[in-house]
């Protein structure tokens, strides 16, 4: 097989290039903590309003700055909706769905993430803006899709 | 060697002086016919859309957004899609293996049938508002059982097509021994490796969903289904660009009167594809729960790999525009832009399909990084990148193929004036793809989610702030249906009312210095084996954690 010196270092250069997204992905991923969400629990999505935590969904202060939200998503709400939180404060989002696939997006932050019936997803965001995020489901999930939305007010 | 050239000229001969034969051009006429109706329809649809999307439209409840995307998915990705790959393999097995045999022209009917016949079962339900489901039809998700009926004629009618070309392949080899098979349908054996393989898990999916739809058992894996689903889905996307490349490998070196590129490394590119391919469908799932992070990273590997082979074939492209333009007296690193026939549709449409994989590719890779995924994740940034991947790279290539393809089968020339129709529609489609994917990227990055029909959000001033470029994706909406239009005229123009003549099936040859190509190429069953390696080096472990420790299933929603 003849390959031409130019085409060799092209390939050369390819191959770098793929290796450097592969490496930029490992340590983010695994020395950065930064990896995509992952959550590896599971839950009956029947039993979803009687399973711990879900049985109470809400925002808990958890820390200084910090706090949880334990949230369900169904057909077409997030609850709880319109969550307040002061600037500044880690927020760590446990979710579930009570029926089909959903989307949890939150606009102007990296919070992007399928929440699935059946799984229990897990997801943070330190808010350092102030305003009022749009938390919006971007799988489609039935005729009122486009009408799943709520707002992180952030003070 | 000798007796190759002897049997290239043998065969050329016969071609020129018989064309191809007119029961294999019916079978490639009718395929491509129906794929350019489902454009058209698909492209209205389509249309809708945009216009809805921008505010401009409301669509009636008796046919609403998620109707209209549903069809608008099923026709262009399913049937405009395999419908033209599968016409136009089989003018390629007809025309480079010595015609079809009876056997296999069987088949190819057998297969339109079923897959006709399960397109309108599909098809009902979608117009009865009993299938939004889209084209990716997640389950819990629950579409009228009639739908995946159809799903599974559509997979059988497309299995058909695969076990024909395989056996038309196997014939003629066993009748060349020791002889490669000819390019092109070296590249209609991969294609129809990949629709087999790939369709498999798929067609595992839509058992599952069958009884779980028609209630004889209560509860789904969800994310079982869901990783079926794209085992197919990502496949699907290599087939078409393994058909678009075969274009540009093979025919477009013909048509700007040059040489095709050192056939080993051709014939390795189509390997390395249907050998990496299917474990890609991961990249999908990038911000799925259920999946590890190591797992995960493991399939940026396998997605990235892809991106290999591609970059081999920029090379390759670029090599052969110089190479022709150096023949051709040009001098200087850019003579090979100037003497490149950019007045011909067949070289202009694929040349743009190309430079369009240059940013659809780089964003493909893009989004298979874990991080850069979880700002990009189902949002239009998503849509802009797959109008840009199969909805110019692809099909532009398909239409440069058409405007020979269609009067070849139809013993019929391109006029031309029906060129310079091809040239304006390819600037449409180009200007078009540029306003509505590129507004599709921009404002996918600032937010605005996937499949989704026109919402400001109770007035959100976000989403608000899409509004401008949802507005651009409406204006290039409705360049690319201009597009269709002329380019659907074209080719019932070629097949049925241009005026009768011979046209040529272009194939370029090797260069003359070219080394032999070594016969390990031909050994497809070590081929397909590396394949299922690899295959469950990226299945097993998540599969088995997927069944394993799954958790209750879930039952059927139909939330419309």
């Amino acid at each position: 097989m003849k390959m031409h010196l130019d085409e060799k270092i092209w390939l050369v250069l390819s191959f770098g290039m793929i290796m450097g997204m592969m490496l930029f992905t490992g340590y983010q991923t695994f020395v950065l903590g930064m990896g995509p969400p992952s959550h590896m629990e599971t839950i009956d999505p029947q039993q979803v309003d009687e399973t711990a935590p879900f049985d109470e969904p809400g925002v808990f202060e958890i820390g200084e700055n910090e706090y949880e939200v334990v949230m369900t998503l169904e057909l077409f709400s997030f609850n709880p909706g319109d969550i307040e939180i002061p600037a500044g404060s880690t927020v760590h989002f446990t979710m579930t769905s009570k029926d089909v696939t959903h989307g949890f997006q939150v606009t102007g932050t990296n919070l992007n993430a399928m929440v699935m019936p059946g799984h229990i997803q897990k997801i943070s965001q330190t808010f350092h803006e102030p305003g009022e995020y749009l938390v919006l489901c971007n799988e489609y999930c039935g005729i009122g899709h486009q009408h799943m939305a709520t707002t992180i007010t952030v003070k | 060697m000798e007796s190759a050239a002897r049997n290239i000229s043998f065969k050329e001969k016969a071609n020129k002086a018989l064309g191809i034969v007119p029961e294999d051009a019916i079978i490639s006429k009718s395929y491509l016919f129906v794929s350019f109706i489902a454009l058209l329809v698909g492209g209205v649809l389509g249309l809708l859309q945009g216009l809805n999307r921008a505010g401009l439209l409301e669509l009636p409840l008796w046919f609403n957004y998620y109707q209209v995307l549903t069809a608008h998915g099923i026709l262009l990705i399913l049937v405009f899609t395999a419908f033209f790959t599968i016409g136009y393999f089989y003018a390629v097995l007809s025309h480079t293996l010595d015609g079809l045999l009876p056997k296999v022209r069987k088949m190819a009917w057998i297969g339109f049938g079923l897959k006709i016949f399960g397109f309108v079962l599909a098809v009902i339900p979608i117009i009865m508002n009993e299938a939004s489901v889209m084209f990716t039809f997640y389950p819990p998700l629950a579409a009228h059982p009639v739908f995946y009926i159809g799903l599974v004629f559509i997979v059988v009618g497309v299995w058909m097509c695969a076990f024909g070309s395989f056996i038309q392949v196997a014939n003629w080899r066993k009748r060349n021994k020791g002889e490669h098979v000819p390019i092109l349908s070296y590249f209609a054996t991969g294609v129809f490796v990949l629709l087999f393989f790939g369709s498999v898990p798929v067609a595992i999916e839509v058992f599952m969903i069958i009884p779980w739809a028609l209630g004889w058992v209560e509860t789904i894996n969800v994310m079982l289904s869901r990783t079926l689903f794209w085992a197919f889905g990502h496949t699907l996307v290599n087939i078409w660009y393994l058909t678009a490349i075969s274009a540009w490998y093979v025919v477009v070196p013909k048509v700007i009167g040059g040489r095709r590129f050192s056939d080993t490394l051709t014939r390795l590119v189509i390997i390395m594809l249907v050998v990496l391919n299917i474990p890609g469908g991961f990249h999908h799932q990038i911000v799925d729960p259920g999946i590890t992070e190591s797992v995960k990273f493991l399939h940026v590997f396998m997605s990235l790999a892809i991106g290999f082979p591609s970059l081999m074939t920029a090379y390759a492209m670029f090599s052969v525009f110089e190479k022709t333009a150096k023949k051709k007296g040009g001098k200087g690193v850019f003579a090979w832009f100037k003497k490149l026939p950019w007045g011909d549709v067949r070289f202009l449409a694929p040349m743009i399909a190309m430079i369009a994989f240059i940013p659809g590719g780089a964003g493909g890779i893009a989004q298979s990084t874990n991080q850069l995924n979880q700002v990009a994740h189902n949002t239009m940034w998503v849509v802009g990148h797959f109008h840009l991947t199969l909805g110019t790279t692809a099909v532009l290539t398909f239409f440069g193929i058409s405007y020979w393809l269609v009067p070849f089968i139809s013993k019929r020339v391109l006029t031309p004036a029906i060129n310079k129709l091809g040239v304006i529609q390819t600037i449409f489609w180009t200007v078009g793809m540029i306003f509505m994917a590129g507004a599709m990227h921009w404002v996918g990055l600032l937010g605005s989610p996937r499949r989704t029909s026109y919402t400001t959000y109770s007035d959100h001033a976000t989403a608000l702030g899409w509004d401008p470029y949802l507005f651009f994706l409406a204006i290039g909406g409705t360049l690319l249906m201009i597009g269709i239009i002329i380019q659907v005229y074209a080719v019932i123009h070629l097949m049925f009312f241009a005026p009768k003549g011979e046209t040529e099936f272009p194939i370029a040859e090797v260069e003359e210095n070219a080394t032999k190509t070594p016969y390990w190429t031909e050994r497809w069953g070590v081929i397909i084996v590396i394949m299922l390696l690899v295959i469950a080096m990226g299945y097993v472990i998540p599969l088995v954690e997927m069944i394993v420790n799954a958790p209750p299933g879930s039952p059927p929603y139909s939330p419309w």
